[in-house]
């Protein structure tokens, strides 16, 4: 089928099978590799991308519902050459080790800070729940976004 | 194995009266998919044995939360996130908002839906034991027209339920009495976010004059469907708090409840953890927080 969406600003025309994984079309179709497969099943937060304003674990959204939609993924994040704060403050303060998590959680902290500018700890924590980092690199990653907030 | 994605359908209908329409005029053919946080996990495992199915992410008419003097109605397609923001089903529900806030993550809670949580029918389901603590009741419509039922008794059988194959589950209700009542609210899992209930209690009860009054108990994970637990309220109606009425409900809790060895825990534990939070729930009652 034919769908058409709006990926990083661009609109897109793309042949998709209805049920192919919105995380294969973005990585397999459009090339957008930053957007990474951990478990496949909704577990990890690596896929995640913002879908229509709210992020969303790309490997459980089928093709077909993004007909019309949004989307913006870890390539969409940085304006022209500027980083967003969260991005400069995982480089910073090491918020990132392998990097496989690193597009989930900034996207998920990019998420929190627009819908809670000054979040508490636990806040911080709860925002980033959904995200697993194997390299347990949690305490660097916690302390990037409380940082980026106090930009 | 992965599953050979060709082989799907996922058909956009452009209403709710086309998605009744081919319900009605296919029946077993479609099966309906909303924000597909149970379904896409199969999919990937190569376990989603059904092949059509019908977008019903896209219905506005399923969408929505209205209150009005005596109930509040939520769209089948309600997701945790709108459940969680609001401000009445928090003041008045608040264990479907805990139930929301501890399903998956954040991304989960964005897609994942009431009407998904009950028609998906795990038995570990977050949101039905609140559901059926708060005794709801859920509409299911067809070409030939709505009916409304209590969502006690819906489920009759691990992953069976009374519904046909032309009906759609539309709206959830629930009944704006629970003033003044002790809410308890209990899922017990390997961690706060992403995990699948080991145990999982809902509870609604009050005090009058020393006596326990208007309860309502409901358990996740300890038996095929999410069970409303009758026998254990009655031990409990009219009873005072006390230690002899704490051990004859949970002789009748124990009745009522089949919990198994599985993945995430043992029938063992799941039995002592479900009567421990029983006994906790008769102490929130004696303190009414």
């Amino acid at each position: 089928m034919l769908i058409q969406c709006k990926v990083n600003g661009e609109s897109r025309t793309l042949d998709v099978f209805p049920m192919a994984r919105l995380l294969d079309v973005l990585r397999e179709q459009l090339q957008l590799t930053g957007t990474k497969e951990g478990c496949g099943e909704g577990e990890c937060g690596a896929c995640t991308v913002v879908l229509d304003g709210r992020i969303v674990n790309s490997c459980l959204v089928p093709a077909a519902q993004v007909n019309g939609a949004e989307i913006t993924t870890i390539e969409g994040v940085a304006h022209n050459d500027q980083l967003h704060a969260v991005q400069q403050a995982f480089i910073q303060h090491g918020g990132a080790q392998c990097g496989i998590c690193t597009p989930g959680m900034v996207l998920a902290a990019v998420d929190l800070l627009k819908r809670n500018p000054q979040p508490t700890e636990d806040d911080v924590r709860n925002g980033l729940a959904g995200n697993l980092c194997r390299c347990t690199g949690y305490m660097k990653i916690f302390e990037s976004v409380v940082r980026a907030c106090q930009k | 194995m992965r599953a050979f994605i060709p082989d799907y359908q996922l058909n956009a209908p452009a209403s709710l009266a086309d998605a009744l329409a081919l319900l009605k005029n296919e029946p077993g053919v479609w099966k309906p998919f909303a924000g597909g946080t149970d379904l896409m996990v199969l999919l990937e495992a190569g376990k989603l044995p059904h092949r059509n199915y019908i977008n019903i992410w896209g219905l506005s008419e399923l969408r929505g939360i209205d209150v009005t003097g005596m109930h509040v109605t939520l769209g089948a397609l309600t997701t945790y996130t709108e459940v969680q923001a609001h401000p009445v089903l928090r003041t008045e529900f608040p264990m479907l908002c805990k139930a929301a806030s501890e399903t998956g993550g954040l991304a989960i809670q964005n897609r994942g839906t009431l009407g998904g949580n009950i028609i998906n029918a795990s038995p570990a389901a977050d949101s039905p034991p609140a559901l059926l603590a708060y005794d709801a009741e859920i509409e299911l419509i067809s070409n030939g027209g709505s009916r409304w039922v209590p969502y006690h008794g819906f489920h009759t059988g691990y992953k069976q339920m009374r519904v046909a194959a032309d009906e759609l589950l539309a709206r959830i209700r629930l009944r704006r009495n629970t003033a003044g009542a002790t809410h308890y609210y209990r899922k017990v899992g390997t961690r706060k976010a992403q995990a699948i209930s080991k145990v999982c209690l809902a509870a609604t009860g009050r005090m009058n004059d020393g006596q326990i009054n208007d309860t309502r108990i409901a358990l996740g994970s300890v038996a095929p469907i999410v069970v409303r637990c009758v026998q254990t309220e009655n031990a409990l109606r009219g009873r005072q708090p006390d230690a002899e009425t704490i051990a004859s409900a949970c002789d009748a809790l124990l009745r009522e409840i089949s919990p198994i060895d599985d993945i995430r825990s043992t029938a063992d534990y799941r039995l002592q953890v479900t009567k421990n939070l029983l006994t906790d729930f008769v102490f929130a009652l004696q303190t009414g927080s």
